[in-house]
């Protein structure tokens, strides 16, 4: 079946394409929702996108490439991105990466069996006097610990 | 002297500090309404008398930016407030938009003032969303108020304000880079000229400012430039936000005079070093600005002229602190890769040469490296500056510059021992 947004997403589509005098200009925000509705930008989804902007899908495909934010695969339900940048590293990030590798046996942009948790390394969150920062889905996590670690990987159900 | 100084931070502590009620409460809007009754070129001039720099790195006149839009013209003019903070070190806009959104929506509305734009984007990293969600939300506060929409506080001025998310791209805090990106294109950055007041967002006269340099206008219209000239030295006005970090006690954001002692701020108001430890280094402007070796720190105040002297650069005011223990090479590493990573591809030295450099660092740190290889890597960083569109290529360029010149011994030493030297490339155990 073709995709379509909802009627909920179709609302924001139809307001965030008003607040620019381009339509192309939408597109980001556009991706987000593509993102939002079909749980990843697969090539079907781009060309969604592509024909609701009347843009070229090779255009679309070009941004949602370039930025770091659009899954082009699908990822788990919490989407685990550890800083280990230099800021997060000098306090132990890569440690932190490591221990959650080890803890749900994944490695980096791997993704449980049960499709429950995706691991990724990420660059600077900009939250460094609170490292190490690790993002889980749109939520930051700050002032890491093992044993905070643990705790907010089990209440994630 | 530091206590005094809180013009960015004076509401952070009150409860409810991101509502419009708390910040209208200590006399917010009353300076963007004083603006609306006075000529735009004397806001312009006011902002120029106070001595006011770009907060996001570059220390350019803000007043003076804003003279560059053309005036008597009837193509629509922009502002775009650069949200998307992203230089590694650096997490003080974060703090403004979620502790004090209302300062920073009534300095767009001044500055629009001054330049007779209608439209401002806040272009917010994607990451960002909390921060994002907050200010939203300010801004609809705002519009139920009538302090922006049509005819704002009764006069003829109109202005909408939106806030537009990126999507994970550090290049996009370059503010042609950021254009593109609001245009709905790959982050890119463009040659100049033309530069954006002539031909901008939409090919229309649009500025760049930061967060933190737009938040800063309305102290200044409200109290005037002398009063902001109290703060800060010189050359370098006012308060600027410090963002420390690393090997610290109190790392965190913290409003300080410019000329503020670097030393300081580390030991002071920060709280000295972790456990006690040794100071080895630290990165004073953010990651693309030069190392500091421990030694060079002493007589250094942070401000435009004492870091340029120092042979660094104040940058977005990101203090990076490093102690005894931490493996240089190993952090010049983590740079090189970020870089690499972040660099748009479209220019060739930048593309090849921060993926070279990085790889190069990869191997000098596994000891699969020879003593030609850090002549090398320095060869390379020479010759990627000064040659792209965008500064990308001189930031990835400077660290690699300082580091092997600073701390050449210790990149050597990685190539006779086959490796790094240290257990554990950072002195702080995570628990």
């Amino acid at each position: 079946m073709a995709l379509k947004f909802s009627e909920a997403i179709e609302a924001e589509f139809g307001k965030i394409c008003g607040r620019y005098p381009q339509k192309e200009a939408a597109l980001l925000p556009a991706l987000y929702l593509a993102q939002r509705e079909f749980g990843h930008l697969s090539n079907e989804a781009l060309r969604y996108v592509a024909q609701r902007l009347d843009l070229p899908p090779a255009r679309v495909y070009g941004v949602a490439t370039f930025y770091t934010m659009y899954n082009k695969e699908p990822v788990g339900k919490y989407l685990i991105q550890v800083c280990t940048n230099i800021c997060c590293s000098l306090m132990g990030g890569d440690h932190v990466f490591h221990y959650i590798s080890k803890k749900l046996g994944i490695k980096e942009g791997e993704t449980t069996t049960d499709n429950k948790f995706t691991l990724m390394r990420v660059e600077c969150l900009g939250a460094c006097g609170n490292a190490p920062v690790m993002q889980i889905n749109d939520k930051y996590y700050e002032n890491l610990t093992k044993e905070k670690v643990d705790r907010i990987i089990a209440s994630l159900e | 002297m530091m206590n005094e100084a809180k013009i960015l931070t004076a509401n952070w502590e009150k409860e409810n500090s991101q509502s419009i009620e708390v910040y209208q409460a200590s006399g917010g809007y009353d300076a963007a309404r004083k603006a609306l009754g006075t000529e735009p070129e004397k806001v312009s001039q006011e902002v120029l008398d106070a001595g006011l720099r770009g907060r996001g790195g570059a220390g350019f006149p803000a007043g003076r930016k804003w003279t560059f839009m053309p005036k008597g013209t009837d193509r629509p003019k922009y502002l775009c407030v650069n949200a998307d903070e992203g230089e590694p070190g650096t997490f003080k806009d974060r703090e403004i938009m979620r502790r004090d959104p209302h300062m920073l929506i009534e300095g767009i509305i001044i500055a629009c003032w001054a330049m007779g734009a209608n439209t401002a984007f806040i272009y917010v990293r994607g990451e960002f969303s909390g921060p994002a969600d907050i200010t939203e939300k300010a801004i609809a506060e705002a519009y139920e108020k009538g302090h922006l929409g049509k005819g704002i506080f009764g006069t003829g001025f109109d202005l909408d304000v939106f806030v537009h998310r990126g999507a994970g791209a550090y290049v996009c805090g370059e503010e042609t880079a950021l254009i593109e990106s609001l245009e709905g294109h790959r982050g890119n950055p463009r040659i100049r000229p033309p530069f954006p007041p002539q031909r901008g967002v939409f090919d229309m006269p649009t500025t760049v400012n930061n967060v933190e340099t737009i938040a800063s206008v309305p102290y200044i219209i409200t109290k005037g430039a002398e009063a902001y000239r109290r703060f800060g030295t010189e050359k370098s006005a006012g308060t600027k936000l410090f963002c420390i970090s690393g090997h610290v006690n109190n790392p965190g954001v913290y409003e300080l005079p410019l000329g503020y002692p670097l030393m300081g701020l580390i030991n002071d108001v920060a709280g000295g070093m972790i456990n006690g430890m040794e100071l080895k280094a630290v990165i004073p402007g953010g990651s693309s600005t030069p190392v500091l070796k421990a030694d060079e720190c002493a007589n250094v105040n942070l401000d435009y002229e004492s870091l340029q002297q120092a042979g660094s650069m104040l940058g977005s005011g990101a203090v990076i602190v490093m102690a005894q223990g931490t493996c240089m090479v190993k952090v010049l590493e983590i740079l090189a890769h970020f870089y690499a990573h972040e660099s748009c591809g479209q220019c060739t030295p930048c593309r090849e040469g921060t993926g070279w450099m990085a790889q190069i660092l990869t191997r000098i740190h596994k000891g699969q490296a020879s003593l030609e290889d850090i002549d090398l890597l320095y060869d390379l960083a020479v010759n990627i500056e000064g040659r792209t569109v965008c500064p990308l290529a001189d930031a990835a360029a400077m660290p690699v510059k300082s580091f092997v010149s600073k701390f050449r011994e210790e990149f050597e030493e990685h190539v006779e021992k086959k490796g790094c030297p240290l257990s554990n490339p950072f002195p702080v155990l995570w628990k």
